[in-house]
């Protein structure tokens, strides 16, 4: 199976719906930030892997595939349900990526922060990539 | 301190927006999930918190970073078998979940770190 790019899927997503994916993330920055700064490190931590914009994204996967299958005459409801199911099992195979760019960081951002961030960063796709690979084969 | 959050609220919408603009341009569906989990919380509160706070306590947020991703992971899988298996809403689904991201999180922190 080959990844593509679809440019043309930015048409079906309304400035709305990017306002609220804007406003979600970054209110959960916030709060992020907060509870760092009132309960510490470790559990302000946590929250930078909360699924904060889940919820919205998931919405609107289902809700983009159902109108598509509805405007093609076919039953959209379950094909809606399907795809934001697909999405989550992306996530959760992503997020072996973030717990190596959690790794990274820990290691080695005292000794070298521009380069720990970098690092993580492409350990995050290198590891994502990778788990998504294994989970095509198995 | 006003002006450090607004920076974090720009920084995160900026980060989270990009990154999921991105996961909805990409097929497959399940490789565009990979981009549900993208750091975009983490780059953006990183950089402010290096100069704020000191590498130090951003390596321990690092180390919280771990646990809080394989909640996410939890997370994500409950929310595949509530869609696909009991057909409930996106939005249902996803929120119900939560519960699952904070059990994990917070148990797998006070298991390892005693905190909280």
């Amino acid at each position: 199976m080959i990844v593509q790019f679809n440019p043309s899927a930015f048409g079906q997503t309304r400035w709305n719906e990017y306002f609220v994916r804007f406003v979600l993330g970054g209110t959960m920055t916030v709060v992020a930030g907060l509870l760092a700064a009132r309960f510490g490190p470790v559990v302000g931590g946590l929250f930078l892997a909360f699924p904060a914009i889940f919820p919205a994204s998931a919405t609107l996967i289902e809700k983009h595939v159902r109108e598509r299958k509805e405007k093609a005459g076919l039953r959209g409801a379950r094909r809606g349900k399907e795809a934001a199911a697909l999405d989550a099992a992306g996530a959760a195979l992503g997020s072996f990526g973030l717990a190596a760019f959690g790794l990274v960081i820990w290691l080695l951002i005292v000794r070298s922060p521009a380069w720990a961030l970098a690092l993580a960063a492409v350990s995050w796709l290198a590891v994502a990539m990778l788990a998504w690979q294994v989970r095509r084969r198995v | 301190m006003v002006l450090e959050y607004a920076l974090r609220f720009l920084a995160g919408g900026i980060a989270v927006s990009a990154f999921a603009m991105l996961g909805d341009t990409l097929r497959p569906k399940s490789f565009a999930g990979l981009f549900g989990a993208a750091p975009s919380i983490a780059l953006a509160t990183l950089l402010i918190t290096l100069s704020h706070k000191g590498a130090p306590f951003a390596a321990v947020e690092g180390r919280s970073m771990i646990v809080g991703a394989f909640a996410l992971a939890s997370y994500s899988w409950v929310v595949c078998v509530l869609l696909k298996k009991y057909l409930l809403s996106s939005w249902t689904a996803t929120t119900a979940a939560m519960v699952i991201w904070f059990v994990t999180a917070l148990g797998g922190s006070a298991v390892l770190f005693q905190v909280p």
